[in-house]
């Protein structure tokens, strides 16, 4: 440490700088944006992340300018137009003003609630926008600033609130020490890159089910069973996707009350608040048996086929050998895929009945919706969203992992964002996620796992495997932004990136799973992770 | 000691990766008419030869800026061409704003902040981390920055860069050097002028007053290298006889007192008040002639006209700015120290903004930086920084008037608000409260009841002119808002540059 030169001056200046005591404990690179606590870190971090999101909504929208059918944000749009023209019995019924055909409500009721009142919101301002039949590719200018807001304020409304019970719920044993710790946490999960391009780029809601799903993962953490079976079922019923976590919450919740006095009455009790919530948010619909199998047949597209576009999973990537569609009909697919889609959840769900801890029930939601993305019927590339949130809830705690999977989930959705001309956007959000993970001062606690075939930094050739996977898909990039594919394959470069993408995922979700059964190891010290939590 | 300086390099780079991607996220934002201007110029230094560049008038858009400004355009042209012809052709490409286009001037606003960068990093090399992590923010992350120059479009980060690089020599006590870089970056922007006579007296007092045969050794060696500065630049246009055109070109004179947007200086308050008045003695059955061209009209007049009040001429500004200047003149003549020059720099700018003939209220940021510098100096320092960046940055709202941009520009100030307010109440911590071991820590760093009611006015101030107006007048009065946003940040900028002459004369 270097003398520092006196200042010079004389004493009637006054430029005299208040010299800070040493404290015992060393004061760590972000202790001046750390120092008031998580909920302030938090506020910084959210204006921050609604920045970026606002300047991400200056970028094109699915679909954007592209008649007939446009995209998902006219299928948004849409959805307003009927819900606030029509009566809510109609919303999902074919009819005069109702062409199903043209971007039919195919989400739950709260997805169409949600439109409601966001068509009520635009109807003020912009009546043109939402108006029955005319509005069809509705593009002006308002109409779309109008639109964009309406993601931001779900966002901040929403998964921000949700964010902060999860962080203040997880971290509320943390010592003062840990404050950049969480706050890098905090900007892990906010600044999540997936989810900006696909809800304030691309253009969805996925903010509002991930909210709930966060709130819900959140009073778990807290014990709040009854407020998780609430907040669950809205995300279910807001997004049917949401399922993806079903498994890990099921089996969660089930091994806690087998371990209770009155293992029945704890099961019968979270069954009814999922059985009131629901009856309460479908219940235009629970009136006729018609009525509710209609909405459920538009929740359900088993017409369309066992993958959508070039989604890294297992149906898709192995059709380039195995073609699933010639050799089963749809139907039998369904259920091979949901028979796989249960066995490849199934180690996860065994251990949280047989050993249920809130480290091991996160583990388990993140293995649980890699299953669904993997093998269950009919995923898109966007589905990734969901296994990466759960990996971002745990991103202290695979801090290595969590970088390569953000690389390559980002990577799996490349050709869908290029298509949206969110090229810019990605590779932004690529870097500032980089810079942001690599913040100067953060020295993650590294997990230290017991010697194993499945720990990674013990497979021989671990780093060589990596570095080419890296460097594979820079070269692939590279590729599909500046060669056209030979004519004979016109989905070639999609398919590489499939192929490389499933790859790296397959060996994610089986180091995973297994790290999620070594939390078993300590059978019977369940509540010593409880309190270290 | 090698360590250290490695993390605090790496620390710095940090925080303009993080501004680097908002940059590049801001590209497709609305772009002010200065976005044709820099293409026009990149036109005129890529087409036509030297001798015609400040003659050409193919586009409305004339260069007016000091030569090396032009050679800038003009390197920056060599790469423009290589990205697309047409956006250096003179006559294809009035108006052209394709991609291309965008993201290459967009991308060179970006790259030209690494001058910004380095004359940071050289502010803050030696400082203690917390003052040095509080700079970076107050400086590499300020909103104005982003709002004018990757939103409107302009250069200042650029040209900010090279003040800053001056400052940062001439705090080390080099001088020379420091003298040397305010040369070139007047040959940049003339604008940067009106802090010359503060580095005339420093650099007399500090530099050269030393002994007689020292002090004229070293007053001709300064001398020589302004001079060589200034031939550097003008030279050329010297040997060619266009000194006259030059000149003319930079300053244009015939253009009104104010700009279109008020800049919130303190000719609000004489237009107001010449208003004001006006109305006052027509109602009192005096006989005041309406002059021709309206303030009000918001058009950029070609005179000054006042109904009551006396005529302001571009000399009648020059004085009020130099007898503004002068108390800290005579301070620096009498106390040349260095560790003062960013806060007479800053002084100076602040004089110039709200004296200056024509000042656009893009210039705060003239003065807003480098009181950046400053504001890691004492606990008062502090506490004026938070509350005139606010006032500044706010006075740039109505440089952003799409709907699209709204979200962008107030999240930008309620994030440096509370990046400031984080940043300075740890720097004066209150460790005696902190010995109790209260749970939260406690800071000295408070806003007094004057000041934070002030700040919220500007809440109250927004609210009427962005929601409250458009909803009870419609289109009628389309230039009150502006109005009333000008004055109450005239008010801000008025206290802060009473505060910083009191400082300066304690």
């Amino acid at each position: 440490m270097p003398k520092k030169k006196p200042a010079k001056h004389s004493g009637e200046d006054d430029i005299t700088i208040p010299v800070s005591p040493q404290t015992g404990s060393s004061i760590d690179t972000w202790w001046w944006l750390t120092h008031k606590g998580t909920t302030t870190s938090f506020l910084c971090i959210s204006l921050f992340a609604l920045l970026i999101r606002s300047a991400v909504t200056m970028y094109p929208y699915s679909g954007a300018g592209i008649p007939p059918k446009f995209g998902d944000f006219e299928a948004q749009r849409h959805w307003m137009e009927i819900t606030t023209n029509l009566p809510v019995i109609d919303w999902y019924r074919n009819g005069t003003y109702n062409d199903l055909t043209y971007w039919g409500l195919d989400y739950p009721p709260l997805t169409a609630y949600q439109s409601y009142i966001h068509g009520i919101f635009l109807r003020f301002f912009n009546p043109e926008s939402v108006a029955l039949l005319s509005s069809r590719g509705h593009e002006s200018y308002l109409g779309k600033l109008l639109m964009r807001w309406t993601v931001l304020s779900s966002d901040a409304f929403i998964f921000f609130p949700a964010a902060l019970f999860f962080v203040l719920v997880y971290h509320r044993n943390r010592t003062r020490g840990g404050k950049s710790e969480v706050a890098w946490h905090i900007a892990m999960i906010l600044l999540n890159p997936c989810l900006i391009l696909i809800d304030h780029g691309h253009f969805q809601y996925n903010c509002i089910s991930l909210g709930l799903t966060v709130g819900a993962i959140a009073a778990v953490l807290c014990e709040s069973e009854v407020l998780t079976c609430v907040l669950f079922s809205l995300a279910l019923s807001h997004k049917q996707m949401s399922a993806y976590f079903a498994p890990a919450f099921f089996s969660h919740l089930l091994g806690k009350c087998l371990r209770r006095k009155s293992p029945i009455l704890s099961v019968i009790k979270l069954g009814i608040a999922v059985i009131v919530t629901f009856v309460i948010f479908w219940w235009p619909y629970v009136h006729s048996l018609d009525d509710f199998l209609m909405v459920l047949s538009r929740l359900a597209p088993f017409e369309r086929g066992i993958y959508e576009d070039y989604v890294a999973n297992f149906w898709c990537t192995t059709s380039i050998l195995i073609k699933w569609k010639n050799l089963f009909t749809t139907q039998s697919l369904k259920s091979i895929s949901l028979a796989a889609t249960i066995l490849a959840s199934l180690p996860s769900m065994v251990q949280q009945i047989l050993s249920p801890s809130n480290e091991g029930f996160l583990y388990g939601l993140l293995n649980s919706s890699m299953a669904f993305y993997l093998f269950s019927f009919q995923v898109h590339e966007k589905s990734i969203l969901m296994p990466f949130l759960s990996a971002t809830l745990l991103a202290l705690k695979l801090p290595d992992h969590f970088s390569h999977l953000t690389y390559y989930a980002l990577f799996s959705m490349f050709p869908l964002l290029c298509r949206d001309k969110l090229l810019i956007p990605y590779l932004t959000l690529s870097f500032l996620f980089t810079v942001i993970y690599h913040s100067p001062g953060n020295h993650h606690a590294i997990q230290k796992t017991d010697v194993s075939f499945f720990s990674f930094k013990n497979f021989p050739g671990y780093v060589f495997l990596l570095r080419t996977h890296f460097f594979i898909s820079v070269v692939l990039h590279v590729l599909y932004l500046t060669i056209k594919p030979p004519q004979k394959y016109p989905f070639l470069f999609e398919a590489l990136i499939m192929i490389l993408c499933f790859s790296y995922f397959i060996m994610f979700a089986f180091y995973t799973n297994y790290t999620q059964w070594t939390l078993s190891s300590h059978f019977g010290s369940s509540d010593k992770e409880k309190k270290q939590i | 000691m090698d360590h250290r300086e490695k993390s605090d390099r790496r620390l710095l780079l940090w925080f303009f990766a993080v501004a680097t991607a908002v940059k590049l996220l801001l590209i497709p934002s609305s772009r002010s008419t200065d976005f044709e201007v820099h293409r026009n110029w990149l036109a005129i230094t890529n087409s036509l030869p030297l001798t015609k560049w400040y003659f050409d008038e193919t586009s409305q858009w004339t260069l007016d800026y000091p030569p090396f400004f032009a050679y800038f355009e003009r390197f920056l042209s060599i790469f423009a061409r290589l990205v697309d012809p047409r956006i250096v052709d003179l006559q294809s490409g009035l108006d052209y704003n394709a991609e291309s286009v965008i993201y290459f001037q967009r991308i060179s606003v970006i790259v030209s902040d690494l001058c910004l960068l380095y004359g940071v990093y050289r502010l803050t090399r030696k400082l203690e981390p917390l003052k040095r992590n509080l700079i970076c923010a107050l400086v590499i992350w300020s909103p104005g920055l982003l709002i004018v120059d990757h939103i409107h479009f302009q250069y200042n980060g650029f040209l900010l860069g090279w003040l800053l690089l001056s400052i940062s020599f001439l705090q080390e006590g080099r001088d020379l050097l420091g003298g040397f870089l305010f040369a070139v970056l007047l040959c940049f922007k003339h604008l940067f002028a009106v802090t010359a006579p503060v580095y005339f007296v420093y650099l007399l007092r500090h530099y050269c007053w030393s002994g007689l045969v020292t002090g004229f050794r070293r007053l001709v060696t300064i001398g020589a290298v302004v001079v060589a500065v200034f031939a550097a630049a003008y030279g050329p246009f010297i040997y060619h006889g266009q000194i006259q055109q030059v000149i003319s070109r930079m300053f244009p004179f015939g253009r009104g007192l104010c700009h279109a947007y008020w800049a919130p200086n303190f000719w609000v308050f004489y237009i107001i008040l010449d208003k004001g008045l006006a109305v006052l003695l027509r109602k009192l059955g005096y006989e005041i002639q309406i002059p021709s061209a309206s303030f009000t009209g918001g058009l950029v007049g070609d005179s000054s006209p006042f109904a009551v009040l006396p005529q302001i001429t571009p000399l009648t500004t020059f004085a009020m700015v130099l007898l503004a200047i002068s108390p800290c003149l005579i301070k620096a003549w009498k106390k040349p120290h260095s560790g003062l020059v960013a806060r007479w720099v800053a002084y100076a700018y602040t004089c110039g903004f709200l004296f200056g003939w024509h000042v656009h209220e893009k210039a705060s940021l003239h003065f807003t930086i480098p009181l950046a510098i400053v504001a890691v100096q004492s606990l008062e320092d502090a506490k004026h920084y938070f509350l005139v960046s606010i006032v500044s940055c706010y006075s740039l709202y109505p440089l952003l008037y799409e709907p699209q941009e709204y979200p962008i520009k107030v999240l930008l100030l309620l994030l440096h608000s509370v990046v400031m307010w984080l940043g300075f109440a740890a720097q004066y911590t209150d460790y005696k409260a902190q010995k109790k071991e209260t749970s939260e820590i406690k800071s000295k760093f408070r806003i007094g009841c004057f000041e934070k009611s002030y700040l919220m006015g500007l809440i109250i101030v927004e609210i009427v002119s962005q929601f409250l107006h458009p909803y009870f007048l419609g289109d009628k009065l389309p230039f009150l808002p502006l109005m009333l946003i000008s004055t109450y940040c005239t008010v801000g900028i008025m206290y802060s540059w009473i505060w910083q002459l009191r400082k300066i004369l304690t």
